[in-house]
């Protein structure tokens, strides 16, 4: 005798069914977790920014954010302005906004600009978006730019700070869905304190980045001025991510560091 | 009376030893390659995996009747889904911290053989309590192994363990510890087919201390 369950029409009863309730489970729970998962993001990326001017509560060798709860008062407090600058297909500044005049306009804070959607405007010719976080801290000054890319499995990010001169203050980076144990580690303490005094520009002032190198010859990273850091073993591809992304979004910024030197 | 029949005892004990889901059944090798490069990743996964088949097991128990025998396996896919995903945005929401760390396993979680094997193999036939426990059994399987993979492969490939110096300081110029002594550590037990090797050499311990498993 057949079953119940094995006839066409219970079939695809049973399937409607489990989709209506599976799917109307999840959109209700995204729909209802979403305030706050909203709020965690935008916290983390306070944090990020704040990790890359050097405020952080990091112990002897873990990255540590300042606190949630504390995070807010520290990004009013150091961040002094918040620049929008808008470049065109050639890499021309268009305009550069302050913060009161990108919000005026878009009613948007500029550090929850998605470096992401820029870099798909920039592809369709689009102008494109770059945030810049002016900061001090101690009497000096940080300028903080976000940066985005793909790694091995999926996409990285990171923050970068550096001064007027374009020499790395500070560096954050995170990923997606890196490998543990190996890519994963480019947002451990080790691969990202190698970044700090790293110098962006060639000794003639022209922009090189900063290459995640195997066997540089320089694994203790004392030389500064090499443009590169020692990579991560088993993360080849990670690294080259982290390479190319510091090249290809921290050069969009160098001609705002040309007005500054010419100012 | 005990807490647990003789049956019962055995659905948690046989696949701890001679019936474990990866050194016996080779399921759930990929994830076991991925992410045992540190213990703290494999004890991360083996917790998450344990969550996941154990409430994944009842549930397709107790809908054993009523699912069609013709999408049973598009049925145990959604399932699982579901509780992996509605899991991450409660973290998202609640354990932001621990989420980031949990992201990258949700995918691997969706996509383990041993989920699957065990929702069909066991759950589609059995009564929720039994399954329980054939969930919690296996997972449990699966997560010592990786645990002992992810020992070996920190230890040797990057000399600590949890993130733990344990073997000296390994810095030059300031090695303290083995590292002293010519220590050095092998940077290939830190890539994925070091975790088969390892993975080999325990099923070969297993084998030879067992003669039944050995096929002919």
């Amino acid at each position: 005798m057949e079953k119940r369950t094995d006839k066409n029409s219970y079939t695809i009863l049973f399937a409607v069914v489990m989709v209506v309730v599976v799917g109307s489970l999840l959109a209700f729970t995204a729909s209802s977790l979403k305030p706050s998962i909203t709020e965690n993001q935008r916290l983390e990326k306070q944090q990020n920014i704040l990790y890359a001017m050097g405020i952080n509560d990091n112990d002897e060798s873990n990255a540590v954010f300042i606190s949630t709860d504390k995070a807010p008062d520290a990004f009013n407090n150091y961040i002094k302005e918040q620049l929008v600058i808008t470049i065109d297909g050639s890499g021309k500044i268009i305009k550069t906004q302050t913060r009161d005049e990108y919000m005026a306009e878009t009613k948007q804070e500029p550090y929850l600009i998605e470096v992401n959607k820029q870099q798909d405007n920039a592809k369709k010719g689009e102008p494109r978006k770059l945030p810049l976080f002016v900061g001090e801290k101690d009497g000096k000054t940080y300028y903080v730019a976000p940066i985005y890319g793909k790694g091995l499995w999926d996409a990285i990010w990171g923050y970068v700070s550096v001064d007027k001169d374009m020499v790395v203050q500070g560096a954050y980076f995170d990923h997606k869905g890196e490998t543990p144990g190996l890519g994963a580690n480019i947002k451990q303490r080790y691969f990202m304190d190698d970044f700090i005094g790293e110098h962006l520009l060639s000794e003639d002032g022209v922009f090189k980045g900063i290459t995640v190198a195997k066997g540089n010859a320089d694994p203790k990273n004392n030389d500064k001025t090499d443009n590169a850091v020692d990579a991560i073993a088993g993360a080849t591809i990670t690294g080259d991510g982290v390479t190319n992304m510091i090249k290809s979004d921290l050069k969009l910024y160098k001609p705002y560091f040309d007005t500054l030197k010419n100012n | 009376m005990a807490l647990l029949s003789k049956k019962d005892t055995k659905l948690i004990t046989d696949p701890f030893a001679d019936n474990n889901p990866i050194t016996i059944q080779v399921l759930g090798i990929c994830s076991a390659l991925a992410i045992t490069a540190e213990l703290k990743a494999s004890i991360v996964m083996a917790v998450s995996v344990l969550f996941v088949l154990g409430v994944g097991n009842v549930v397709i128990s107790l809908m054993r009747n009523i699912i069609p025998s013709k999408i049973r396996i598009i049925v145990q896919l959604v399932v699982v889904a579901a509780l992996v995903i509605i899991v991450d945005q409660v973290l998202k929401a609640f354990a932001y911290e621990l989420s980031k760390t949990l992201s990258v396993f949700v995918g691997l979680i969706i996509t383990n053989c041993i989920i699957m094997g065990r929702f069909e193999a066991f759950a589609l036939g059995n009564g929720p309590w039994r399954a329980f426990l054939d969930g919690i059994g296996n997972a449990a399987g699966y997560g010592i192994i990786l645990i002992i993979v992810g020992f070996f492969r920190e230890l040797l490939g990057s000399g600590t363990l949890l993130g733990f110096p344990v073997l000296g300081n390994p810095i030059p110029g300031e090695l303290t510890g083995l590292y002293a002594l010519g220590y050095e550590n092998n940077g290939f037990m830190l890539l994925s087919p070091m975790a088969l090797i390892v993975i080999g050499i325990i099923i070969w311990i297993q084998r030879s201390r067992n003669k039944d498993l050995i096929e002919d």
